[in-house]
């Protein structure tokens, strides 16, 4: 009747919900606002865009109580019941503007190592890709082209880990024989001598950020003999050693405060500072091996002053003004996050900064912790692991969000897209997997290698994914 | 063992045999000869012990060889290049799950184009009907001599349910169902215990296959789940046909072998 419909109308009108928008760290913005029920992510994200007097409208993701929200308020609240009484806080998250297609299909096999391949990485302009192999040699690869350009020999073991410096201009590899090799990548030439001081085989490398430092002159190595050492490329020599620990350093992160983190199979983590080789802090907690580390500003460290817009930079005072902005976004006023991930199968999320309790527990994992890594905006954890499954956690508190299963081997590596959509996890069931991260399911299921993957990489302009594992082949997947 | 220094009273006071220390070396000598003499000739439980001790006394002899040997000037790290390379994070484990890495399935590709299947058992002994069945005598003066009880290893599947007793042939006793079997991986050598999805072929006959009778050198279907296969085109593998070794009427199991 249309005296009822009147009076439904109303009523529909009258159903509004008091809501406060705050940011994810939990300061509110502005006051609490009564809104209708017929409200939907579209109208918050144009309401936040006013409230942050924003010149562009930037795209947000809104969470109650860490639930996504994707339909309007009404139906949200009728579906978990939640009373309209009390206010609702609304977290709103920043998305990246760009936006990376997930990739599909496997544009290049490309065969040219002889033995399995053990490391591969992008550089940080996304132009250029490395991967090191158990035939001692390290590889450059062309990819308009999708073909081998250089081959650099010169290592008497494996290459177990390599790094591109922040501003691309060297790569360097460590082998099993505890040696280091700096290459230049524009010939494929080595950079001098090898550099050798560890006594037993490098586990892992990691680059001084570039705002901290430019052009690019420091970096840290990790060994199994138990210390870290500080080398300079310029120098071509060990400036610091980082002694302390009992066994085996399995990772090392050079962070974007000027510390060291480095994990052991001493179950403990240290802090270490740069000028003089200081422990600052040791961070204890785990009941087994520290596997792997993941610091919250990890990706912009990584990529330095490149990003999707694929600039290029004339001097490297310019680059370390733009890195040191993007670092600074990046960051915000949160002290820096780090993550570690052990063989007693939890994960533990510190602040070391601020102290040296764990600030999370992250329990779940029915076995060991082999990789961790933080979203590139920071917002998510995600974690592989030999249960054959990659957890999602929040990257802020350290809650458990959703788990991804799908693998039927232990899942060895995990890599983001750089806009935080998209996750990839690559298995010893030689299968790579691309998860969505806003429905939490499979997105793409890329099988293709003939064993085990043993390396991926996710390029951070987003176009390309390269994976290689013990069949000797590169593959090169694209959207 | 003298119990008190008797002994050595006398040694002390007269001084040992003329010829004492020759013997005693003589028959020190002797002792090696003796103690393999009693190695081969100890029998039972008393061999065994014997040879458990003699056992751990060449393994301490051995390593106190090498331990010898054992150079005191500084080695050099391995250079030699060893194959089978692993990243870091997997370096200091070992590979204790590296039985259930199945070899690649492209020799598998290359067998299907073949179009035969060589299966390990070619030939088995055909199995007679009187050794398979066994007459059962029914009805009221146990005259009616059409029943058969089956009197070899079958398997028939979760959903089986019997044909009502009045109108069944083929009698398939309990005892000798079977839903598990020993499926040994012919290249690595290891076994699992594997649940049997269905029988494939009975060399013996089609009726026998269609029955479910297990034989020697029947091909069952196994499920190879818990082995986390995958073909190249990702698609994950659950289900192996595997070929019977025994006969599992007289061992009470079914032992088999996967063909890869």
């Amino acid at each position: 009747m249309e005296i009822d419909g009147a009076i439904e109308q109303q009523r529909e009108l009258n159903n509004s919900v008091m809501c406060q928008l705050s940011d994810p760290e939990g300061t509110p913005l502005g006051p609490p606002l009564y809104l209708p029920q017929s409200a939907g992510p579209k109208e918050l994200v144009q309401m936040v865009n006013k409230l942050l007097n924003n010149e562009e409208k930037y795209p947000y993701a809104f969470y109650i109580s860490d639930q996504e929200l994707l339909v309007e308020l009404g139906s949200y609240l009728t579906k978990n019941k939640v009373s309209v009484e009390k206010v609702l806080t609304i977290v709103y998250q920043p998305q990246a503007v760009f936006r990376i297609r997930p990739v599909t299909r496997c544009s290049a096999t490309i065969a040219g190592h002889t033995e399995a391949v053990l490391s591969v990485a992008f550089s940080p302009d996304g132009q250029q890709l490395a991967s090191g192999s158990g035939d001692t040699t390290v590889r450059l690869w062309d990819l308009n082209t999708q073909t081998p350009l250089f081959t650099c020999k010169g290592h008497k073991n494996w290459v177990l880990s390599i790094a591109w410096s922040p501003d691309g201009e060297h790569l360097v590899s460590g082998s099993k024989a505890g040696e280091l090799q700096c290459w230049d990548p524009k010939n494929g030439k080595p950079s001098g001598n090898p550099l050798i001081g560890h006594k037993k085989w490098i586990t892992g490398i990691s680059w001084e950020p570039v705002h901290l430092s430019a052009p690019c002159r420091r970096f840290v190595s990790a060994s199994k003999d138990g210390d870290a050492r500080i080398w300079d490329v310029t120098l071509r020599k060990c400036v610091i050693c980082l002694t302390g620990h009992t066994l085996a350093v399995t990772c090392v992160k050079w962070g974007g405060d000027g510390v060291i983190y480095t994990g052991s199979q001493d179950c403990t983590i240290k802090v270490w500072e740069t000028s003089q080789g200081k422990l600052i802090r040791e961070l204890k907690g785990h009941g087994h091996w520290v596997n792997s580390l993941a610091l919250s500003t990890e990706y912009v460290l990584r990529t330095g002053a490149f990003d999707h817009t694929g600039k290029k930079f004339s001097s490297p005072e310019e680059m370390k003004k733009v890195a040191l902005e993007r670092y600074n976004k990046m960051k915000g006023n949160a002290p820096e996050r780090l993550v570690s991930g052990s063989d007693d199968f939890t994960m533990f999320l510190w602040e070391p900064a601020v102290s040296k309790h764990p600030k999370t527990r992250m329990t779940g994992h029915q076995q060991l912790v082999n990789h961790v890594y933080f979203s590139p905006d920071g917002q998510w954890i995600a974690s592989a692991s030999f249960d054959k499954s990659v957890k999602l956690w929040n990257g802020t508190t350290g809650n458990f969000v959703a788990a991804f299963r799908g693998h039927v081997g232990p899942v060895y590596q995990i890599s983001w897209s750089a806009d935080s959509r998209l996750l990839l996890s690559g298995s010893k069931d030689s299968t790579l997997k691309v998860w969505d991260i806003r429905t939490k399911k499979l997105k793409q299921d890329l099988p293709g290698h003939a064993d085990e993957v043993f390396a991926v990489d996710w390029s951070p302009d987003g176009e390309k994914v390269a994976s290689g594992g013990r069949d000797r082949v590169l593959k090169l997947w694209m959207g | 063992m003298p119990q008190g220094d008797y002994i050595e009273l006398h040694r002390k006071r007269n001084g040992y045999r003329h010829d004492h220390f020759q013997r005693k070396r003589k028959k020190e000598a002797r002792e090696v000869h003796k103690r393999s003499q009693f190695a081969q000739k100890a029998l039972g439980i008393k061999g065994k012990m014997f040879a458990k001790k003699r056992y751990a006394e060449k393994a301490l002899m051995k390593k106190t060889l090498a331990m010898h040997e054992e150079s005191s000037a500084r080695r050099q790290v391995e250079d030699d290049v060893h194959e089978g390379a692993v990243p870091a994070y997997l370096l200091d484990r070992e590979s204790t799950t590296r039985a259930k890495v199945l070899s690649n399935t492209i020799k598998q590709k290359r067998k299907e184009k073949a179009g035969k299947w060589d299966v390990p058992l070619p030939k088995v002994r055909p199995v007679a009907e009187d050794e398979m069945f066994r007459v059962i005598r029914s009805g009221k003066r146990k005259t009616k001599q059409w029943k058969r009880m089956i009197t070899k290893a079958t398997f028939v599947g979760p959903s089986f349910t019997r044909k009502p007793p009045k109108y069944e042939r083929f009698i398939r006793p309990t005892g000798l169902r079977f839903t598990k079997a020993h499926v040994t991986h012919p290249e690595l050598k290891c076994t699992f215990n594997l649940e049997i999805i269905g029988v494939k072929k009975n060399p013996n006959g089609p009726m026998y296959t269609s029955l479910g009778v297990v034989t020697k050198g029947t091909i069952i279907e196994v499920n190879v789940s818990e082995l986390g296969l995958v073909t190249p085109a990702g698609k994950v593998v659950w289900g192996k046909y595997a070929q019977v070794t025994n006969n599992p009427e007289n061992d009470g199991c079914i032992n088999a072998v996967l063909l890869v």
